[in-house]
């Protein structure tokens, strides 16, 4: 049996989650975006762990990126978001998806391929979009949503708009080139872009920390890029919630960018094809514990809530997901009407006369 | 009617068209104060100020993610790569982002932009400042490929470019910045996916790009002299395709040529060429003949380029060798 770190990150000293700051319950944040905060994140949950069981069931192919365990970032910033604004999320986008109003149906009806999907089938798991909603897509090769992301805010500078643009990315990300040419032109352009790390400790399936030159991937470079270090509990959709109407703000008022680093941890593996297994125990178990949904029923009903209208909305959330699967099940598969339309403006595929 | 450069018919034509669309801007790297490093964009920051003609770091990602992130939110964009070898250091945000996202969304966004890069050789600049690298974008489902030879075209095409709601490639040829063309008066705006018939013929069909352009017309007249009348058609548009104005062109000739600068592998004229044989093969009187750039990445020195570009000596041997002996017979 080997015993060497290298060779083996489960064997690694296990990265522990902070502690929850309770002092956040006393934040002001109103009621009902707290209560609006709670579903979604049932929302989220349970879409994901929905998306698990049909995937088992072999009705969810090729792969798909879940962020079970990571709602509490895509909530909080959902929650602080303007219809009017944009969001560009990675490949780990279903989250940040519904998080900006997309039909459940539509996005699990995607996943499964069908013709009642969002993208009629031609994006899948890893291309969510709803331009409608202003969720500006979902991208698969990291690091150049972040450009992308530049380019509409830049957009809504030039048009006089207060919209901010929101790029969600791992902290993967942070070691491409894209992520630095994203930041110094953002900074150069003063755009309102927010830049959103969701640092889960594993960039796929290395650990983060042995493969960056800092310790903190986003928050440590932004010194950089004459940006604040700002590092937050990923966990915490309240401690999400005031960094993103903080940002937002400062993007809308003309002060430029944010980069924020949201710590938080991946319940299971990478894709699907990934158990997980190169993270040690006792860190799994960690954040387990540190899971955002737990500690958000807790933290309403310390504020007075009462049980009865959380099951009320959770029985909700399982109603609608579930009509959602029954939606995409039900939807048909595509066929030759749309495999050769939509690649030009005009609506086709023809490159010759 | 005005006398212009190629170069001055760049942002002759930008400048028509910023005049026209108030939202159109544009970015590059040295592209505003400067004028451009091949002086292509002279006096657009005079005209239409900072806001409109921006200045970018050396971050080619950041400027086609900016450009392509504002063309899908309702800002029309022209971005310029310095050198079009530069591609390969922003290629994803232009294969996989821009040319795909139309698709992958079924049709959710548009990207009304258009990329204009400095491509080809003949000046000396070795390797990595040199290819003609029109041939990796014809490849792309999604993008619009443009390659004029002309001033009058450089305005005409890049008008066209910019008024097309997806997004375009154009290229502009470094060795023919400084070629001059008149240019017509008023407003000019031509069609993306028409070929040009540059010179009428009979015997023989050849068709050019850019640089090979002036190239295969040079070697027209040596070949008019030789008693072969070459038709010669400048393709302009790699992406749409002309594929009308070539097979009719070669239904009336029976031989078929291309010229093209890109490497041999999997340039532009394979492709044109296997259209000719899948659809004018019973038109054909003899073998269908790419005449390119060898599969080597180009030299730096000035007898070693010339060599490997084709020329219009190349073009004349060529082309009168695979056909004399029918003439002789």
């Amino acid at each position: 049996m080997r015993t060497d770190p290298r060779y083996d990150y489960n064997l690694r000293e296990p990265r522990l989650p902070a502690p929850v700051d309770h002092s956040l319950v006393d934040a002001p944040i109103d009621i009902e975006v707290r209560l609006g905060m709670y579903q979604t994140l049932e929302e989220l949950r349970r879409f994901g762990k929905r998306v698990h069981d049909l995937f088992l069931q072999n009705l969810v192919k090729g792969t798909t990126h879940l962020s079970l365990g990571m709602e509490a970032i895509a909530t909080g910033f959902g929650a602080a978001l303007r219809p009017g604004d944009y969001t560009f999320a990675s490949y780990r986008g279903h989250a940040h998806s519904l998080a900006r109003g997309m039909d459940p149906g539509a996005a699990m009806a995607e996943l499964l391929g069908r013709q009642n999907g969002i993208l009629g089938g031609k994006g899948g798991s890893m291309h969510l979009t709803d331009a409608s909603k202003g969720m500006m897509g979902s991208y698969a090769i990291i690091g150049s949503h972040l450009c992308i992301a530049n380019g509409a805010a830049w957009s809504a500078q030039m048009r006089g708009t207060d919209q901010v643009a929101v790029a969600f990315f791992g902290d993967g990300t942070t070691n491409i080139g894209a992520f630095h040419e994203a930041l110094n032109m953002a900074k150069v352009w003063n755009l309102p872009t927010v830049f959103v790390c969701e640092n889960n400790l594993y960039m796929e399936y290395t650990p983060i920390d042995v493969v960056t030159a800092v310790e903190h991937p986003a928050a440590g470079r932004a010194a950089a890029y004459g940006l604040e270090e700002i590092l937050i509990d990923g966990n915490d959709p309240d401690a999400v919630y005031l960094a993103a109407v903080d940002a937002l703000g400062r993007a809308r008022s003309g002060s430029g960018p944010t980069l924020i680093e949201a710590v938080t941890y991946r319940s299971g593996g990478h894709s699907r094809a990934d158990p997980g297994k190169y993270r040690p125990q006792a860190e799994v178990d960690a954040w387990v514990d540190r899971d955002p949904l737990p500690l958000y029923h807790a933290r309403l009903l310390s504020l007075g809530v009462s049980e009865e209208r959380l099951d009320a909305i959770r029985e909700e959330v399982a109603r609608a997901i579930d009509a959602a699967t029954e939606f995409a099940k039900a939807g048909d598969e595509p066929g030759e009407a749309s495999l050769l339309t939509e690649v030009y403006a005009d609506g086709g595929s023809r490159w010759r006369n | 009617m005005a006398e212009l450069s190629y170069r001055e018919a760049v942002a002759y034509g930008i400048a028509q068209e910023m005049r026209r669309d108030r939202s159109l801007v544009m970015i590059g790297e040295d592209i505003a104060a400067a004028g451009g490093v091949f002086k292509t964009t002279v006096g657009l920051l005079d005209e239409f100020g900072p806001e409109r003609v921006h200045d970018t770091p050396i971050s080619e990602q950041a400027i086609l993610g900016a450009a392509m992130g504002a063309a899908m939110t309702g800002v029309p964009v022209i971005a310029e790569i310095m050198f079009s070898d530069f591609f390969a250091v922003c290629w994803d945000i232009v294969a996989n982002q821009i040319a795909k996202s139309r698709y992958m969304t079924d049709g959710q966004v548009s990207f009304p932009l258009v990329i204009r890069t400095a491509n080809g050789g003949g000046v000396r600049f070795g390797a990595q400042h040199s290819q003609s690298v029109e041939n990796w974008a014809m490849m792309i489902p999604g993008l619009k490929v443009v390659a004029p030879s002309t001033p009058e075209d450089v305005v005409g095409l890049l008008a066209a470019s910019i008024r097309d709601p997806d997004p375009v490639v154009f290229f502009e040829h470094k060795a023919l910045m400084g070629a001059k063309g008149a240019v017509p008066d008023g407003e000019i705006v031509d069609r993306l996916g028409t070929a040009k018939i540059v010179r009428a013929g009979t015997d023989v069909t050849i068709a050019a790009l850019a640089l090979m352009v002036p190239r295969a017309l040079d070697a027209a007249d040596r070949l008019e002299r030789d008693g072969i009348s070459a038709e010669v058609i400048d393709v302009r548009s790699l992406v749409p395709l002309d594929t009308r104005t070539l097979l009719d062109s070669v239904a009336k000739t029976g031989r078929f040529f291309t010229v093209e600068e890109n490497p041999r592998l999997c340039g532009w004229g394979a492709e044109l060429v296997s259209i000719v044989a899948e659809e004018a093969f019973w038109d054909l009187d003899g073998p269908s003949i790419r005449i390119t750039t060898p599969h080597i990445p180009l030299p730096a020195a000035a007898s070693l380029e010339d060599l490997a570009l084709p020329s219009a000596d190349r073009i004349h041997e060529t082309v009168s060798k695979s056909v004399e002996p029918r003439s002789g017979a």
